[in-house]
């Protein structure tokens, strides 16, 4: 269970949330500036909230003395143009995280042979992003983010970067990838198609406020 | 019409930069320079400067890296003007900078009698040397490393720090690799002009040999002694030294 409740001033409106996030997807949808990648940075700790608490399976991340910084979370964030490493192979990105966490080399391979297999990826390790369709790119960025077992999971936004024949393809594989996840997964998206596909639960954001909250 | 004068006028340019060094490597008699190079002299100018500019390196890229960073990245008040400051030893005559040195960490100068309790003497030595070196040309690196810095999208360092990366890990696997280029840009440069560096030095470290005679200044003082070839054989000494440090970082930075 994730539990948000968090204020913050921005400049065109004071952002202001409470909400809880149980295991399985939620999509956030909204128009755009509507806070929608907001709430994903305050969660992720890339946000500084002025008030309120963030709470992750009871641990508290966030209350008006303590602020737990983004590379303690243990929370996985797909960024919306995924945000892969340049200068990095695929198999690096997504051992990145078991890196950081000081993985012995021999563990950390074979993580990352499996992760890629399971993603269909198994024979890019070696590629760098650029080298890449964008499809690739979201699964390598998926497995990075799944990597460390991350206890809850943020995607911004995760296949705004596809053209549409592979899109709907994508979003198949995406939806049976997370339906698999038992964590707090909350998904950003402002297509309809989308937010039907990988989830019942909708939250509707509007200047910075959960307008609707349901099916 | 506009295109050959396009070609006139930068094959002139091209030209009037490769003659005089051209004509440095023609002057030069092989058994003369291989003669000029084993006086004790030259060879204290030869150590002396690979010492003194990778002290002066080293220094530039310790505590020039974290203001770049800042001057990049953060927001404090007086940023601009420090950006300013950064860069004015560029502009600033290296004659004048040594004065200004000599004029504060001189024996006689603001900082001298506290240095001196201290048992500190500055001018006139290798460190003052060193100290010449850093203020004329850490502006190089700075400047170059700032751009870098600044180019690296943010995002990046945001998804290491969700991936478990702290700041400094983060700095290190992420914002240096992909801000490399400009970093060893700025390295070259930088050493580029601490190797020849001369105004400054003569005026705040002397011109003692072992001590404070860099190879610039050993070319001077061979060609004021009438010592041409001597002049010529350190001379090109010097240009092949940078050619060489130029050609390495360009093949690196290719990888």
């Amino acid at each position: 269970m994730l539990r948000v409740a968090v204020d913050k001033q921005l400049r065109d409106f004071t952002f202001s949330v409470r909400v809880e996030v149980p295991d399985g997807v939620t999509a956030i949808v909204g128009a755009s500036g509507s806070g929608k990648t907001t709430l994903l940075r305050l969660i992720a700790g890339l946000l500084r909230p002025d008030s309120g608490t963030v709470e992750l399976t009871g641990r508290s991340l966030s209350n008006g003395r303590a602020f737990v910084p983004p590379f303690r979370r243990d929370i996985g964030f797909v960024f919306a143009d995924y945000a892969l490493f340049p200068h990095l192979s695929v198999a690096q990105n997504v051992g990145y995280g078991l890196r950081a966490r000081r993985y012995p080399a021999g563990a950390r391979r074979r993580r990352v042979r499996a992760l890629l297999e399971r993603f269909e990826i198994g024979s890019l390790g070696g590629e760098h992003p650029n080298e890449l369709s964008s499809g690739q790119r979201q699964r390598v960025a998926l497995a990075r983010a799944l990597a460390f077992e991350p206890k809850a999971l943020l995607l911004d936004e995760p296949l705004s970067a596809l053209d549409p024949q592979t899109r709907d393809r994508v979003r198949d594989e995406l939806r049976a990838i997370l339906a698999e996840l038992t964590i707090p997964t909350l998904l950003v998206t402002h297509d309809e198609a989308d937010r039907a596909a990988f989830s019942e639960r909708v939250l509707r954001l509007s200047a910075g406020r959960i307008v609707q909250d349901g099916p | 019409m506009i295109r050959a004068a396009i070609a006139v006028a930068s094959a002139l340019l091209v030209a009037f930069i490769v003659l005089p060094l051209a004509g440095l490597v023609l002057h030069l008699e092989p058994r003369a320079f291989a003669a000029a190079l084993a006086t004790p002299s030259a060879r204290n100018a030869l150590r002396l400067s690979v010492v003194t500019t990778a002290l002066s390196l080293g220094l530039t890229v310790a505590f020039g890296t974290p203001l770049a960073y800042a001057l990049a990245r953060g927001r404090f008040p007086g940023r601009r003007v420090v950006d300013a400051v950064v860069d004015l030893p560029i502009v600033v005559p290296p004659a004048v900078a040594g004065l200004a040195l000599l004029l504060v960490f001189g024996r006689n100068g603001t900082l001298g009698p506290a240095l001196h309790a201290l048992g500190i003497t500055l001018s006139f030595s290798t460190a003052a040397v060193v100290m010449a070196q850093v203020f004329v040309a850490s502006p190089f690196y700075v400047r170059a490393a700032r751009g870098g810095f600044t180019t690296v999208d943010r995002t990046l360092e945001a998804a290491s720090e969700t991936l478990g990366m702290g700041p400094l890990r983060t700095f290190a696997y992420v914002t240096v690799p992909l801000a490399a280029p400009a970093l060893l840009g700025g390295l070259v440069l930088s050493w580029a002009r601490a190797l020849g560096e001369f105004g400054a030095t003569i005026m705040f470290a002397g011109n003692l040999t072992g001590i404070s005679q860099t190879l610039p200044l050993a070319v001077y003082l061979d060609l004021e002694s009438g010592d041409v070839a001597g002049a010529t054989a350190l001379a090109v000494t010097l240009v092949a030294l940078s050619l060489a440090i130029v050609i390495a970082v360009r093949a690196l930075a290719r990888d």
